[in-house]
């Protein structure tokens, strides 16, 4: 006696058509797209809004009263605003006092660290060609050690009034006898110089380009203040 | 207590103690010792987590007829990521310093097997309402293994918690445990309480079946 | 010292009895070690005391309260704890605190031997593991070096500190030879660190001293005198091949060998029996990857010293070394494993 074996199977278990599974994982995706596009958008003024934030304060700080500042690049070979909106590869800060002054330029550097890139803005005066402040926005340098390029404020301070001719120099702590030098900390030699190096770096890509003194970007009437980032 | 409720409980208490992601399931290894250098990283990681693993949970519990078989992984993925997505600008938007703390690891929480595998074992062959309970188990201990081992390396590594200081100035900070080896030694050395006291229990328990075998 | 002790032995005769045991190899390191060390209370003084003491007491303590009742007077006798935690002294600055050098004792026991399952099983040389943890625990405090020309009789604060608080030493700090070579480009003359009146680490210091250590060992045979020879012969070829090619930038190989811990670790932490290569062969490519990596992290690397990270480097090697190095069985061909 043959028995016959059923080939019917129960709905559920039957192989569904490839359509079905392109449709569900189309639909997923669907409504994934369209949840992460909402929460984009609920969120990216207020994102935009605080990095616009964070970097005003920076340049705050390094910069002394300064209370307005714009964005500036080249565009046709001339340093000049950014237009809102648009972006350049290079760009540097002016940062001006409440009676639309010019002060000085916050450029942003970066270079190796002692364990990953150090970013950072300094402000520069070009008036008296002197750094006048230093604040490092991103870096993985040891707890303990290598952050005290920013958590130091005698490391700090060495940035406030520093002329940079011919370069700025990094000497042992205590052996400081030249205006353009800069006491390294004790223990984090590395990140000291790694911090300075930057600066020189950084001054070698930007100062030759400046515009003369006198001739720098005004800054637009006060209602318009930037806030781009 | 109805039955219900008991079983609520029990899929809710499990992820806590019995079957831990981090201390017994040792899951979810990459967050763990990557942003535990701080309490308040833990906690906002954690928290992180679970909304992901609770919103997943739902989804999935509520969604397993119509998505078949063959292409569950891949819809499970969608789900998650959709969730990690979500977190990842709120976070931004919230809490910026939190936010650059956490960095990368906040897209990783996709990564996260615990979540992945909470869907799969559990959320896709469960009711909504016992996927809900169970996922807010399992984050919430994973949240708690977070904060002890945050906790412990923040206390140790900077002498404070929740950026509080707590020994005043005059504390030497254990640089090493706000390194990643700190994560590494302090969760090896949390495995191996957890193990000990579990294995301790389980003499015990095995000391008191014998008694009353030979007892009766 | 490789295997776990068989419970039954079968072996052919004849059997020769060997005097050495554990605590006689024990016994001899530490002799060898004493003339060091008592460089070390000449050149730092009472600080010396002080370190040495604090690291021996918590590698020591740590080692009775996790031997088992029925092992801790066997584990205490065999002296490995005692000469661990004196290696561990010997690699720490003398202005370090008395805590953080108890600690390091701690650890190195610890976390460098007990949790492996005691001596024999470690993967990592204890004493190391020790001085690794606290250099990254406490970078600062290991890193300054006080001066060593002070009065035997010189109580340093720091040595001092309460437990976990440090207070930063202003003055009367000096830059080890290799950091000054590092750092300022300044070499040290030979015959300082020959003699040992640089400053550096408790036990580092004498090269002239280390080496006589080594060679009572050599004559115990107590020691694979492959190992330092390799170390060295590599890092004297190492260092000269590069002098050829700056040698305004990179050290003298003299200096390279006598500077730092290097005699210290290649004599008495790379030759620990547990953690380095068994076959012949193996101690030769052992002791060559150490010397390498030496030079390779002190030239290139951001520290100016690199022996305690190329012996755990090496350590941790050391049984895929083992592996590819035994010799054939006789009568067996090559690949044949059984």
């Amino acid at each position: 006696m043959t028995e016959v074996i059923t080939t019917d199977r129960p709905e559920a278990d039957q192989d569904p058509s490839p359509a079905r599974l392109i449709v569900t994982l189309a639909l997923a995706g669907l409504i994934s797209g369209v949840a992460i596009v909402g929460i984009f958008e609920a969120t990216f003024s207020t994102i935009a809004e605080n990095k616009a934030r964070e970097l005003r304060e920076a340049v705050f700080k390094v910069l002394p009263s300064v209370t307005q500042m714009q964005e500036l690049a080249y565009l046709n070979d001339q340093l000049m605003p950014l237009p809102q909106g648009e972006s350049a590869e290079k760009t540097i800060y002016a940062g001006y006092t409440e009676e639309a002054k010019f002060v000085g330029y916050a450029i942003p550097g970066e270079g190796p660290g002692f364990q990953d890139t150090i970013k950072l803005l300094y402000g520069y005066m070009p008036a008296d060609r002197k750094v006048v402040g230093m604040e490092v926005l991103e870096s993985r340098e040891t707890p303990g050690l290598g952050d005290k390029i920013y958590k130091d404020a005698v490391f700090v301070g060495n940035f406030s009034d520093l002329p940079i001719d011919p370069v700025i120099e990094v000497v042992k702590k205590g052996r400081r006898d030249s205006d353009n030098q800069v006491d390294a900390i004790t223990g984090a030699t590395i990140s000291s110089r790694a911090v300075v190096r930057i600066i020189n770096e950084t001054n070698e890509i930007w100062l030759d380009n400046l515009p003369a003194a006198g001739s720098e970007p005004e800054m637009p009437a006060k209602s318009d203040e930037v806030a781009h980032d | 207590m109805t039955e219900s409720e008991n079983r609520d409980y029990n899929e809710f208490i499990k992820g806590i103690w019995r079957d831990n992601p981090v201390f017994v399931q040792v899951l979810g290894m990459c967050p763990m010792l990557a942003v535990t250098n701080s309490a308040i990283n833990a906690i906002a990681m954690g928290g992180a987590t679970l909304f992901v693993l609770v919103g997943s949970s739902f989804l999935v519990a509520a969604f397993k007829k119509l998505i078949p078989k063959q292409v569950r992984i891949s819809c499970f993925i969608i789900i998650i990521a959709t969730f990690v997505t979500v977190a990842d600008y709120t976070l931004l938007a919230l809490v910026p310093g939190v936010h650059k703390e956490l960095g990368a690891f906040i897209p990783l929480i996709v990564a996260n097997c615990m979540i992945l595998g909470r869907q799969e074992a559990f959320a896709s062959k469960n009711t909504v309402r016992l996927s809900v309970m169970d996922a807010l188990g399992m984050s919430t201990g994973f949240v708690i293994a977070l904060f002890t081992l945050g906790a412990v390396r923040e206390i140790l590594g900077a002498g404070s918690l929740f950026g509080i200081s707590l020994f005043g100035a005059a504390w030497e900070p254990w640089v090493i445990m706000i390194l990643p080896p700190g994560g590494f030694l302090t969760l090896g050395l949390i495995l191996l309480v957890f193990n000990w006291m579990t294995h301790r229990k389980q003499m015990f328990m095995e000391k008191v079946a014998e008694a009353q075998r030979s007892g009766s | 010292m490789k295997q776990r002790d068989p419970e039954l032995l079968l072996q052919h005769a004849p059997f020769l009895r060997q005097g050495m045991t554990t605590p006689t190899a024990m016994g001899d390191v530490l002799i060898a070690l004493t003339p060091a060390t008592l460089a070390g209370l000449w050149y730092f003084g009472i600080s010396a005391v002080l370190v040495i003491g604090a690291s021996i007491a918590g590698a020591v303590l740590t080692e009775i309260s996790f031997s088992g009742t029925e092992r801790r007077g066997e584990s205490l006798l065999d002296g490995s704890g005692l000469l661990t935690g004196l290696l561990l002294g010997l690699t720490l600055p003398p202005g370090l605190p008395m805590w953080m050098a108890f600690l390091g004792g701690v650890i190195a026991l610890g976390l460098g031997k007990v949790i492996w399952g005691g001596l024999g099983n470690n993967l990592f040389n204890p004493a190391l593991v020790g001085r690794a943890f606290l250099l990254a625990t406490f970078p600062i405090a290991m890193t300054t070096w006080t001066t060593p020309d002070e009065a035997f009789w010189t109580f340093r604060a720091t040595n001092f500190d309460i437990p976990f608080t440090y207070t930063e030493i202003d003055g009367l700090t000096a830059a080890t030879p290799l950091g000054l070579m590092k750092f300022d480009q300044q070499a040290t003359p030979l015959s300082n660190l020959f003699m040992g009146s640089t400053s550096g680490s408790l036990g580092e210091t004498s090269g002239l001293l280390l080496i006589l250590g080594g060679i009572y060992l050599y004559f115990r045979r107590d020691l694979d005198w492959r190992i330092p020879v390799s170390i060295l012969l590599t890092v004297l070829v190492f260092s000269a091949i590069l002098g050829l090619f700056d040698s305004e930038r990179f050290p003298a190989p003299l200096f390279s060998v006598f500077s730092g811990g290097l005699l210290l670790g290649a004599i008495y932490m790379a030759t620990d029996p547990v953690t380095s290569p068994t076959t012949p062969v193996g101690t030769w490519i052992f002791g060559i990857g150490i010397g390498l990596l030496i030079v390779l992290i002190r030239v290139f690397g951001g520290m100016p010293e690199g022996v305690m990270y190329a012996i755990l480097l090496m350590n941790a090697a050391t049984p895929l070394i083992d592996r590819f190095t035994q010799p054939r069985v006789f009568g067996h061909l090559r690949g044949d494993n059984d």
